[in-house]
């Protein structure tokens, strides 16, 4: 268990982290997101008693970290796959690691093992690709066997196969009771990695939250609905209709319809009532990444903007240099935009972003004796929930990947209602 | 986008899974019930995830103690090349140029000074490699990170410098002082005679141990400087200076009468004089320990400002 209480951290007039707060609780994958420079090494070099915290406190099992009494038994961290005297062989690293906590020596093969790097024990890591830096720094992580994991980044320039076993290993760490506490910008892999998620922009915290509620909380789920093409009045009397229901209807640019507000066996019942014929209608709910792009988008430090090559152009001097009118005129953020939804078209599901918490919690007794589902609404009291609504007031940035059209048969997850099909998908799983 | 996301949609379910068997005086049938309250009772940041309780270690959770350091530190100094490298330089430059300026010389030119001698011109050249070396103990970690790792591994910091200090003093003081009494030893087997001048147990001493001792705290200074400075070059370069200014100033300082004293004073801790004090190259000089005392004094407190500013400074 980490306990952060009122975190913060000032480098001279730059405040790297501000009141941070937030619990990482065992037997979790908790992920840590945030954008480049918004403080996640430095919260955990401060959860590690690297650095020490300007205000605010933070505890490791209710003990400062330096205050541990044997730290590597109880903690274990992967702070920079480099972070290794490069003359030194990977055993040798790892046995003055185990001296230092009285670990036996054995143990140190045990671990070299464990991430398979028993073939190069004897090598001197400067010659290590950033992956076996990264097995070999997970390798350092493990030696106590401690009950805390933090890692930083872990799955930097691994292979498939390292990323794969990574992935594995963390849930399987989880699942044994240990904390693990994760940070990485790979989206996909948190997506699949993480139970819980901690975000952080510009040091402070933005969610603290279950993934599947991040997702939801930060994105517009919707319901894509087509009608028989070539026939324009059942299109239009289902809008109507679905208008009427209360939910928003917006075209697609293939013709379908994308409908939010309204929960997919609403959808079929007003569409068979207005007798129209559906060919389509799929739940689609945004991946993580565009949960984590709508979350963050506005605490970005570093953007990277189109490269106009403008001194170059000078030079050339020449009319016709730049046929298409410019550098990236068919760069490929530019057709995903359009297929997405008619220019100046406001997202009415972004600007009201769906269910409160509280609307979660009646589908919860439908599951019996499983708090999870139902459990955020703690979370999403703390000043997390003014943070997600704030965040739509930008959907006009054009260049975040707000929602693309998304194939059929996604798991369904509608903004409020679905939890119930959301619940006997998550019960057959079991 | 969609596959990832397909797969997560799946991957909390695991571990959410047992709590839902684990509790078994809650049976399912109960659960609608007393649902309602259930989200605020009993969030997340109360309930772990999977339905086993925090992991314990099989193996037992024992104190650590300096021992553990030393250990620790001695693996570490003894696996990198810098080491072994600055070491066998040192080794060569004292007993090879001092076997070397005793084979040249004869009988007769140990009439006036001991045949302890010859081992201090290699002395003069070779503290710069324990210079050297002290420096690269502790910077060495902070130009690669290690020092992170180190740290987090044991929190303890001034645990981790005074095992540092400890095993580079012990090891630079143990190599110093053998090479130092294998040229002494070896000066005295080649030359003796009516003539010559036997070292007193004293003079023996100042010549293998207080050489040895002086040029360690020398490379111990140099820890701690490199610990404060936490870069190679710059604690190397300040350490030469702390080792060749003082030679040189007093040139300087003694035109001026005023500074002249200070000039006499600097020139006598200097350490080429201090080196040839205790080797007793000259009959006018003392007995080089006002010296060694002088340079552990340096040292000392050196090391109390490194220790305070280990333990103060983020890493």
């Amino acid at each position: 268990m980490i306990e952060a209480v009122g975190l913060t951290k000032r480098y001279g007039a730059k405040t790297a982290v501000y009141n941070l707060s937030f619990q990482v609780r065992p037997g979790a994958v908790t992920g840590f997101l945030g954008p480049n420079g918004s403080g996640k090494s430095t919260t955990m070099r401060m959860i590690l008693g690297l650095d020490e915290p300007t205000a605010g406190h933070v505890t490791v099992g209710g003990y400062p970290f330096r205050k541990l009494p044997n730290a590597p038994r109880q903690v274990g961290a992967l702070l920079d796959a480099k972070a290794v005297h490069g003359g030194r062989s990977a055993r040798q690293h790892l046995l003055c690691l185990a001296q230092l906590s009285g670990i036996p020596a054995r143990r140190v093969d045990e671990v070299l093992g464990v991430v398979g790097l028993q073939n190069v024990a004897r090598k001197r890591s400067k010659g290590f690709s950033l992956g076996m830096g990264q097995r070999l720094g997970i390798a350092a992580a493990l030696l106590g066997d401690p009950q805390v994991l933090l890692f930083d980044e872990p799955v930097n320039g691994l292979d498939p196969e390292g990323i794969l076993w990574v992935r594995n290993f963390m849930k399987q760490l989880a699942a044994e009771g240990r904390t693990v506490f994760v940070s990485s910008h790979l989206m996909s892999e948190m997506a699949l990695t993480a139970d819980h998620l901690i975000v952080i922009g510009r040091g402070q915290l933005l969610a603290d939250m279950n993934v599947k509620d991040f997702i939801s909380y930060n994105s517009a789920d919707f319901a894509r609905v087509r009608t028989p093409e070539g026939d324009p009045g059942q299109r239009e009397k289902l809008t109507a209709a679905l208008s009427e229901a209360g939910g928003q209807v917006l075209p697609e640019q293939d013709g379908a319809l994308r409908v939010t507000g309204l929960p997919l066996p609403r959808i079929s019942d007003l569409a068979h009532g207005a007798d129209v014929r559906l060919w389509e209608l799929s739940p689609h709910q945004a991946s993580l990444e565009e949960a984590y792009m709508r979350m963050t988008q506005g605490a970005v430090d570093y953007r990277s903007t189109v490269d106009e090559r403008a001194a170059l152009q000078q030079q050339m001097s020449g009319a016709g240099a730049m046929p298409q009118g410019g550098p990236y005129g068919y760069a490929p953020g530019a057709p995903g935009q359009q297929t997405g939804f008619p220019p100046g078209t406001t997202l009415p599901g972004y600007a009201e972003p769906p269910a409160p918490p509280q609307q979660h919690a009646p589908g919860a007794p439908h599951t019996p004796g499983a708090p999870m589902p139902t459990a955020p609404p703690a979370a999403p009291a703390t000043p997390v929930a003014p943070v997600a609504p704030a965040t739509p007031a930008a959907p006009a940035t054009p260049a975040t990947p707000v929602a693309p059209p998304t194939p059929p048969a996604q798991p369904p997850a509608a903004p409020s209602a679905p939890a119930d099909l959301t619940k006997s998908d998550t019960e057959d799983a079991r | 986008m969609t596959t990832p996301y397909q797969q997560q949609y799946q991957a909390p379910v695991p571990p959410q899974g047992p709590p839902q068997g684990g509790p078994p005086q809650m049976p399912p049938q109960a659960a609608p019930q007393a649902a309602p309250h259930q989200p605020v009772l009993s969030g997340p940041p109360s309930q772990p995830y999977a339905g086993v309780g925090p992991y314990t270690s099989p193996i037992p959770v024992r104190q650590t103690h300096l021992g553990n350091a030393l250990a620790s530190e001695w693996t570490k100094i003894k696996s990198v090349r810098s080491t072994i490298w600055t070491l066998s330089v040192m080794v060569a430059l004292v007993a090879g140029i001092g076997l070397l300026v005793s084979a040249s010389t004869s009988d007769s030119d140990y009439e006036t000074v001991p045949t302890t001698l010859p081992g201090f011109f290699g002395t003069l050249l070779g503290q710069l490699c324990i210079v050297t070396l002290g420096v690269l103990v502790i910077t060495s970690e902070y130009g690669t990170g290690m020092i992170r790792t180190t740290l987090t591994a044991s929190p303890q910091r001034s645990r981790v410098l005074t095992a540092k200090a400890l095993v580079f003093f012990t090891l630079s003081f143990t190599t110093t002082t053998l090479a130092l009494a294998l040229v002494a030893f070896a000066t005295a087997g080649m030359h003796s005679g009516p003539g010559v001048q036997e070292p007193t147990s004293d003079q023996l001493l100042g010549a293998t141990v207080g050489a040895g001792l002086y040029v360690s705290l020398l490379g111990l200074l140099s820890l701690a400087v490199g610990s404060m400075l936490r870069h190679s070059a710059g604690a190397i370069t300040t350490m030469l200076g702390v080792v060749l200014l003082p030679a040189i100033l007093p040139a300087f300082l003694m035109m001026s009468t005023s500074l002249r004293e200070l000039g006499e004073k600097m020139q006598e801790y200097s350490s080429p004089q201090a080196l040839a004090s205790l080797f007793r190259i000259d009959e006018s000089l003392n007995s080089g320990w006002p010296q060694l005392w002088g340079l552990a004094g340096v040292t000392a407190g050196a090391m109390i400002a490194a220790y305070v500013l280990l333990e103060k400074r983020d890493v």
